[in-house]
């Protein structure tokens, strides 16, 4: 197939075809049943900032209930409901869900295709994660918050300690999440792999989409384990078998290492694409190229690796082997150098560019410091010894959060500021969003930086009061006051954005003059993409591209379809048509939450819900009546 | 009597010890780090944003060998020194581990066996003579200078055995068996209190340690091996009938009388323990009379019941179990 042309050709303007083949219709059912990545990626996107919102507000009851000695604003029936709701909503809930719904929606765009790969897979990923979110809220306003912690160490969190149906929600709330996850790394991965625009061999691939392909690979290996573990822990309390159960020749810290084998690769799946933002921003507000461009997506892949061997550090207290512990701590030590690589790597990128400082340059900076303390916190808890000591103190509550709120949701935050434009065609306020920063920054470190003391203290994690005579009263008053700055930081940042939605300054296609594939195309993108499919021949194409950069012709305009190109070069290969607006994927997660949900009640909710998912995906994958042209081919 | 004492960073034996010389190495070793990159970047972005100001933006697609691979020098000599202080730390780290594990061949060592329960800790100091074995409840009483060997196990869920002047923490799992040894060089009391999530009362699960010199360690032991003490008067013995005829004794063990239940602490000196319900409330007359009565108001969860007694049988049972010392 000839797919790249000379411009000179004077396409013919399939400006309307296209928009009829990838417009959705109006209507409930047209928003019901879009497939579309970018309404996919959006809704990611905003549900996961809900929960966001929501586990922030978590966070902030328990900074009340913890700001003097023996306060009573929430007992510890509700206090352990809070901070496993907090945990769950932070890590299942918003995290993985936001950095793959900006995967989902950048992705396509700057691979320079139209669409993912498997676009109904993707639209029931996100009804699946919808309804998996919902329903452990649910549970929490119902007085069915699970209550055993984010880990759900059994056997307290097993059918004799963790009585009620609380610790159900969780581990089904799990399997909703996990499955949504797994929807969209496969999702992802053959996109990346099999949608890139023609020239974009795997060694001119962004680094966003570097991190998000790692990533995904990544959440194929972890899920799998919790996945595994989530369903063991339910068929313990629901049908009695004994996985876990000590008496019973289970064992207790199974649960752990396969809890522990996901979890500990999930810190990685949450931060790896925060490191793709960082590159992604550095470039165009640096104005230069990105500094060791091989070892950036080299130490991305390493991490990944190192990632799956270093579960253990969380079981250092546990009692197993020495030497085998030892073993560990190297590993964890290892994983530094890949990560402290790329920082030198970005240091050297600032140091040949030229600084603009706005707001997603100085999320970056407030990232590049919080980051690095978290990083040698990180080293300290590596060491078995002293992981003895602060591990489940407040001294691992400060590392945990400057990793995640600093290693991730600083770049998030970011994210959001330099995508903003792209996504709704409107800047944010730069002076409130170097506020917002400002608040943020200065709130985090005085939420957090006492909580390292406090650790050192004596102070365990998820307590919910302490007594006078410990002395952690002034420490936690001061993280309290910063976690309300924290959270004033964050709410400047909502309101920026809902008053940018509608009333910001209009962007344009690209308002920071940036190197991608995304910018070439109008802010927010037409339904499908680009008019002309671009091609590639470098790693920052939207700077490079000369006037008469060929653009791929032959993909049909009409219907919507794909353009397939080999895995390692992106040569155009063959063309592959998507399906349109349907409602089957919508049908498919109703009838998966139908199961899941029901089964915390009775066992015959499996035979039943599956009964109804197999209508459901009968329904989905009913082969589509021919278009009218074929028709009348195939007429006589 | 002073606070007792509970710090990381404050240790009172060899294994706290051994463990804040190596947090000195590492905390100097990060403070070093993090001043020297954050001004490597610090520097970097001052220059770059100056130069934005004064030249406006360049060229992004503009390179300079030279420069390039001055710059991927130094970025190899970072990675370099990165890997030779990450190599010093791993060595810092294990000999620190195997000082630790320096005590675990002492053959003197006392040993004692302790249970996490939801919400206290079950203490108890074996003998060959299973009627000289002592049981107490949340106070660890051991001996200055002589090491102790903690065998750590657990009756529910799972908890964790940390007193931070003392040494690091250790899990107690149930169905298994975890070993922790410990020696304090310094009398004097520690606290400490559970640290793994263990449900509702994780945090009023506080767990004391007292080091005395060995001969009054060795008399607080014998004194503990002793039956309770026969009650002293009318009252108190009213007091004894009292609580054998409660539901007192389903949970609650005193050794020389019928009662024998095993869920609860055992109380046969129990006027010898400093705190109430795992350091929740001090041991006095009007505690122990709130706490019998209603514990749900002190501790919201534990698993002992509300026990209603008629006033006059309540003061003969305080009367009574003030005398278990």
């Amino acid at each position: 197939m000839s797919a790249a042309v000379e411009r000179e050709l004077e396409l013919p303007d399939l400006t309307a075809e296209l928009a009829c083949a990838w417009t959705r219709p109006r209507g409930l059912r047209g928003w019901l049943g879009d497939v579309d990545h970018k309404a996919i990626g959006r809704r990611y996107i905003a549900t996961a900032f809900g929960f966001f919102l929501l586990g922030g507000v978590l966070a902030l009851i328990m900074r009340l209930q913890l700001a003097a000695p023996n306060r009573e604003l929430v007992g510890p029936d509700r206090y352990d409901q809070i901070f496993t709701t907090h945990g769950s909503t932070m890590m299942f809930l918003f995290a993985v869900p936001v950095m793959q719904g900006f995967g989902v929606y950048l992705v396509p765009l700057m691979l320079g295709t139209r669409n993912v790969a498997f676009p109904r897979l993707n639209a029931y990923g996100y009804w699946v994660y919808l309804i998996g979110g919902v329903f452990l809220w649910v549970g929490l306003l119902t007085d069915t918050g699970p209550d055993a912690g984010w880990f759900a160490y059994v056997p307290l969190a097993g059918p004799e300690y963790g009585t009620g149906k609380r610790m159900d929600v969780w581990a089904q709330m799990i399997t909703f999440t996990e499955l949504s996850a797994l929807a969209v790394a496969v999702n992802l991965i053959v996109t990346t792999l099999k949608h890139r625009a023609p020239g974009m061999a795997l060694h001119r691939m962004p680094m966003f989409v570097w991190a998000t392909l790692v990533t995904s690979v990544m959440v194929v290996f972890a899920m799998p384990a919790v996945m595994l573990s989530s369903g063991q822990l339910a068929s313990d309390r629901l049908i009695a078998t004994h996985f876990f159960n000590a008496a019973e020749g289970g064992d207790p810290l199974l649960w752990q290492h396969l809890f522990w084998y996901f979890a500990h690769p999930e810190v990685y799946i949450i931060f790896l694409p925060a490191l793709g933002f960082v590159s992604s921003i550095l470039a165009p507000f640096a104005r230069t190229q990105l500094v060791g461009y091989t070892a950036l997506v080299l130490a991305t892949v390493a991490t990944a690796f190192i990632g799956f061997g270093v579960w253990v550090h969380h079981m250092f207290a546990t009692g197993l082997p020495q030497l085998g512990q030892s073993f560990f701590t190297a590993a964890s030590l290892l994983i530094v150098i890949p990560t402290g690589v790329q920082m030198f790597l970005w240091i050297a990128t600032v140091w040949r560019g030229r600084v603009r400082l706005a707001t997603p340059m100085l999320y970056v900076v407030a990232f590049f410091v919080t980051f690095l303390i978290g990083g040698l916190t990180g080293v300290m808890i590596a060491s078995v010894p002293l992981d003895l000591q602060v591990h489940d103190t407040f001294f691992i509550v400060a590392h945990l959060h400057y990793v995640l709120i600093g290693g991730a949701v600083f770049p998030l935050l970011g994210a959001v500021y330099y995508w903003f434009p792209k996504l709704t065609g409107r800047m944010l306020d730069e002076r409130a969003g170097k506020l917002s920063c400002a608040l943020v920054f200065a709130g985090f470190h005085l939420t957090f930086f006492p909580m390292h003391q406090l650790g050192l203290d004596g102070m365990p994690r998820r307590v919910y009061t302490y007594d006078e005579a410990t002395g952690w009263g002034p420490l936690n008053l001061v993280a309290t006051v910063g976690a309300v700055v924290l959270g004033l930081g964050v709410a400047l940042t909502l309101v920026n954005a809902v008053v940018a939605w509608r009333r910001g300054a209009i962007a344009g296609p690209d308002p920071w003059r940036a190197d991608g594939l995304e910018w070439t195309t109008s802010s927010p993108p037409p339904a499908y993409n680009f008019r002309d499919l671009p091609t590639v021949c470098d790693r920052y194409p939207a700077w490079t591209s000369p006037p008469d950069q060929p653009v791929v012709y032959g993909v049909r305009a009409d219907r919507p379809e794909l353009l397939v190109t080999t895995l390692v070069d992106a040569a155009p290969d063959h063309r592959t048509e998507l399906a349109n607006v349907t409602l089957a994927p919508l049908g498919a997660a109703l009838a998966t939450g139908v199961t899941f949900i029901g089964s915390i009640f009775t066992p015959w909710a499996v035979p039943i819900g599956g009964a109804l998912i197999v209508i459901a995906l009968v329904v989905w994958f009913w082969p589509r009546p021919p278009y009218r042209e074929e028709r009348l081919e195939a007429a006589p | 009597m002073t606070a007792p004492r509970v710090s990381v960073l404050d240790p009172a034996g060899p294994q706290a010890a051994t463990i804040v010389g190596l947090w000195d190495v590492f905390l100097w070793i990060s403070i070093a780090v993090f001043v020297l990159v954050v001004a490597c970047f610090a520097v970097a972005t001052i220059r770059a944003v100056r130069e934005q100001r004064r030249d406006g933006d360049g060229d992004p697609l503009a390179t300079d060998p030279a420069s390039d691979r001055r710059m991927i020098r130094g970025v190899a000599a970072a990675g370099i020194v990165t890997v030779g202080t990450l190599l010093a730390l791993l060595v810092a780290s294990i000999r620190s581990g195997r000082a630790l594990a320096a005590l675990e061949d002492d053959a003197g060592a006392l040993h004692v066996r302790v249970t996490g329960r939801q919400w206290w800790w079950q203490i108890e100091y074996e003998h060959d003579d299973p009627g000289q074995s002592a049981t107490t409840a949340n106070e660890l009483h051991v001996p200055v200078g002589r090491t102790v060997h903690l065998e750590l196990t657990s009756a529910d869920v799972i908890h964790s055995f940390w007193v931070p002047s003392i040494h690091g923490k250790k899990d107690l799992i149930p169905g298994r068996i975890n070993r922790t040894w410990i020696r304090i060089d310094e009398p004097g009391e520690y606290a400490g209190q559970c640290a793994e999530f263990c449900g509702l009362e994780h945090a009023r699960m506080a767990i004391a340690i007292h080091a005395d010199p060995p001969d009054v360690f060795a008399a607080w032991l014998a004194h503990q091996r002793e039956p309770a003490a026969s009650p002293r008067d009318a009252e108190a013995a009213r007091g004894l009938a009292v609580f054998t005829g409660s539901p007192c004794v389903l949970c609650h063990a005193i050794a020389g009388t019928t009662a024998g239940g095993r869920l609860g602490p055992d109380l046969t000196h129990a006027a010898s323990r400093g705190t109430l319900a795992a350091g929740a409330l001090p041991n006095t007359i009007g505690n122990l009379a709130g706490w019998i009565l209603d514990p749900q108001s002190v501790k919201p969860g534990a698993h002992m019941p509300a026990t209603s007694l008629a006033p006059a049988d309540l003061h003969a049972l305080l009367a009574y179990l003030e005398g278990l010392r």
